[in-house]
């Protein structure tokens, strides 16, 4: 046994001499203090980590046996759900992975905005992780379109054609995404490249640097408090605790409950109705025949129903007044003339925008918008506490109509438009945006609780 | 393509070929139930049957093998390729349809759809509710109409079995001798108009065959994946709980 003992140690003494191994292992591991106190919300981390690996394995299987060819690509889908050993199941994994992927990122996108994890110092890791969403976001629609079914045919048309709506450059760039008239053979090929190598390598880099910032900063917990403010004779936070071996198994337990559930919907349920999985996208590609809806699968359609909403009319009796309201708060709030001067001019050319340019392109500049306006909130956020537990009824309400507003956008971004449901989203819209523009007073205004020294804990 | 943004924005419907939905059966309400059950075997081999003989005509199910389905159902091969291949294909060969392609459309102005995943795209109800809702229809091209996909070209091709039925005609008077309102030809239901070589019953038994095996062939790895997925389950939840251990034996040293 020593000797052996003694071997192992020769042997890693040897690597760290000219690797950093096991230095890297103490940093970002053994010796890595992480809160004590983190919650059911602290494990979508992980298990985001756990998707990406299980999505770029299976990837790789699916490649083996699929063909990127607008004559071949559905027949090759439908081999490897039947002659290919175990490909139903790569398959089914893969797909339900794609759904779960966006599930576990909305929740962990959802615990920054309960305890502030957005907020100094951890604005640039914030920052790096709203660029993953959207990475994620080109990753799945174009991984979307490769089954080449009617939905994935009819959706990316639609959602190119988006591009048309740019003034002057819009034509044109929506024809170089395209590398055609139509979506056909070329969009097919090039999307298989962006979606298994361009894109997937983006997405590890970004993960990789997510992981070092929060390392450089560490971890905030649900209380919100800073533990590296409190620590030890050694230099270790007093409400710190190794994230190996404490975090590592609890995360297992977690990612086990997950698997439980990924299980459920791959070998029992994997079109979950209709929502992972699309009833249209059971034809192949037909250039002649539109599916009755076309829409975007479930997670894309919170933004597609902000696009659906902004009609002419929405422009006119909605985001006028918006625009008008918003600069007359911050005319009335701010007291320095420039800051007065660049919202005037800014709502002024907003306006004549809005007389001038269509609807439709406000709706694409909002979609742009609902998503950019997420690497603002690290400093749209005033309050002086980051946690939703010592923040007061302001901030509570805010983010409750927000997340339904979220929701029901999600629910009706699936539905034709028409009626009730369009003046539902149109109400959604507001919502959504108002929780961002306002957002600077209702947490300057809102009265908050004393923050304890420590981490509150059991 | 501005005019396309322009107008799925605007949720008009596009051209008059938009497909049906997923649960929707056309002139119907609603569907009819059917009973899926792939465990049952001879119900399988016996849709599998009508469909070879009836269905594979026209309509291919060219994502499908012939052994594969052979294997799964428990056809040997040789009755496989004595009673279920009529186009000279191997056993390994797909099951492509006999009708070439250019045939199809000078015949029926229409080539059959490929029915591998009909009931996936469709429904099961929906596949289960067309089959048994044909009726005479003087005007059209086939002599024949769908309730659930009005002005659809293919003929009835079971008519033999189940006769020919026609939209119920208007009832002057009802059971019990009471008059009532006379109404006019109803859409939504058909009667029989000249029966067939078998009872409704049998038809409709033959037809929910059919159906269970067109759900079989729109995913044969559903007869493995049910049972894998209780096993991953039963592991799974025995993993969970030394996990579970393991993480209470190590967090006791966390005060």
């Amino acid at each position: 046994m020593n000797t052996k003992a003694g071997a192992w140690r020769r042997l890693l003494g040897w690597v760290d001499d000219r690797y950093p191994l096991s230095e890297t292992w103490e940093a970002h591991l053994s010796k890595y203090y992480a809160p004590k106190n983190f919650n059911f919300w602290y494990y979508f981390g992980s298990l985001a980590l756990v998707v990406l690996v299980l999505q770029i394995l299976t990837g790789i299987f699916l490649t083996m046996h699929y063909k990127p060819d607008t004559g071949l690509a559905f027949a090759s889908v439908e081999y490897i759900m039947r002659d290919v050993d175990w490909g139903w199941l790569i398959r089914y994994l893969h797909s339900t992975g794609a759904s779960l992927f966006f599930v576990v990122v909305y929740l962990h996108m959802f615990r920054a905005f309960l305890y502030g994890s957005h907020r100094n110092p951890r604005e640039l890791l914030w920052i790096i992780g709203v660029v993953i969403f959207i990475a994620l976001m080109a990753e799945a629609f174009m991984g979307y379109l490769l089954p080449w079914g009617n939905m994935s045919y009819w959706g990316a048309q639609v959602i190119i054609s988006l591009f048309d709506a740019i003034p002057v450059v819009g034509p044109g760039l929506a024809e170089w995404i395209r590398g055609d008239f139509v979506v056909a053979d070329a969009t097919l090929n090039r999307f298989f490249a962006l979606h298994v190598v361009a894109v997937p390598l983006v997405l590890i880099m970004l993960v990789f640097i997510h992981i070092v910032a929060l390392h450089k900063v560490g971890s905030n917990n649900p209380d919100g408090i800073e533990i590296k403010k409190k620590k030890d004779a050694r230099g270790i936070p007093l409400d710190g605790i190794p994230f190996h071996p404490y975090y590592t198994v609890k995360d297992i337990v977690g990612t086990t409950v997950f698997l439980i559930v990924f299980t459920v919907i791959a070998f029992f349920i994997p079109e979950l109705w209709g929502w992972f999985l699309e009833h249209d996208n059971f034809i192949p590609a037909n250039i002649l025949q539109t599916p009755q809806e076309i829409k975007p699968l479930w997670y894309f359609t919170p933004f597609y129903s902000i696009l659906r909403a902004t009609t002419s009319d929405m422009v006119a009796w909605g985001l006028t007044p918006l625009v008008i309201v918003m600069a007359a708060l911050i005319i009335f709030s701010v007291k320095r003339a420039r800051t007065r001067l660049v919202t005037s001019a800014i709502a002024a050319l907003l306006l004549i925008g809005f007389y001038f340019i269509e609807a439709k392109v406000w709706g694409v500049v909002l979609m742009g918008l609902a998503l950019g306006a997420f690497f603002l909130v690290p400093w749209l956020d005033r309050s002086p506490v980051k946690s939703i537990r010592y923040r007061g009824w302001m901030y509570k309400t805010a983010l409750t109509f927000f997340t339904i507003a979220f929701i029901v956008l999600g629910y009706l971004g699936t539905k034709p438009p028409s009626g009730l449901y369009s003046l539902l989203a149109k109400i959604g819209l507001v919502i959504y945006f108002l929780f961002f523009l306002l957002m600077p007073w209702y947490t300057t205004f809102d009265k908050t609780k004393p923050v304890p020294e420590r981490v509150t804990w059991k | 393509m501005r005019t396309l943004l322009l107008l799925v924005l605007m949720g008009l419907p596009l051209g008059g070929h938009a497909a049906e939905g997923h649960n929707e059966c056309g002139q119907l309400a609603k569907c009819d139930p059917v009973k899926i059950d792939l465990r049952d075997q001879p119900s399988l081999q016996r849709g599998a049957r009508t469909f070879v003989n009836y269905c594979l005509p026209c309509h291919g199910a060219s994502y499908m093998r012939y052994n594969r389905m052979g294997q799964d159902l428990g056809i040997p091969e040789d009755l496989l390729k004595e009673d279920m291949i009529f186009t000279g294909d191997k056993v390994g060969d797909l099951m492509k349809t006999a009708m070439r392609k250019e045939d199809a459309k000078e015949w029926l102005k229409t080539a059959p759809p490929d029915l591998t995943l009909v009931t996936r795209w469709r429904s099961p109800e929906w596949v289960y509710t067309y089959l048994r809702n044909f009726y005479r229809d003087d005007k059209s091209a086939s002599g024949w109409n769908n309730l659930v996909f009005p002005n659809v070209a293919m003929p009835h091709v079971l008519y033999e079995w189940q006769g020919e039925l026609r939209p119920a005609q208007p009832t002057a008077q009802a059971q019990d001798g009471k008059p009532v309102e006379k109404t006019a030809p109803t859409s939504e239901r058909l009667e029989v108009a000249k029966p067939g070589a078998k009872t409704a019953a049998e038809f409709d038994r033959d037809m929910r065959d059919l159906t269970n095996f067109l759900v079989y062939l729109g995913e044969p790895a559903k007869l493995d994946r049910y049972r894998i997925g209780v096993y991953v389950l039963i592991f799974l939840a025995v993993f969970l709980v030394f996990a579970y251990l393991l993480k209470k034996e190590y967090w006791k040293d966390v005060h």
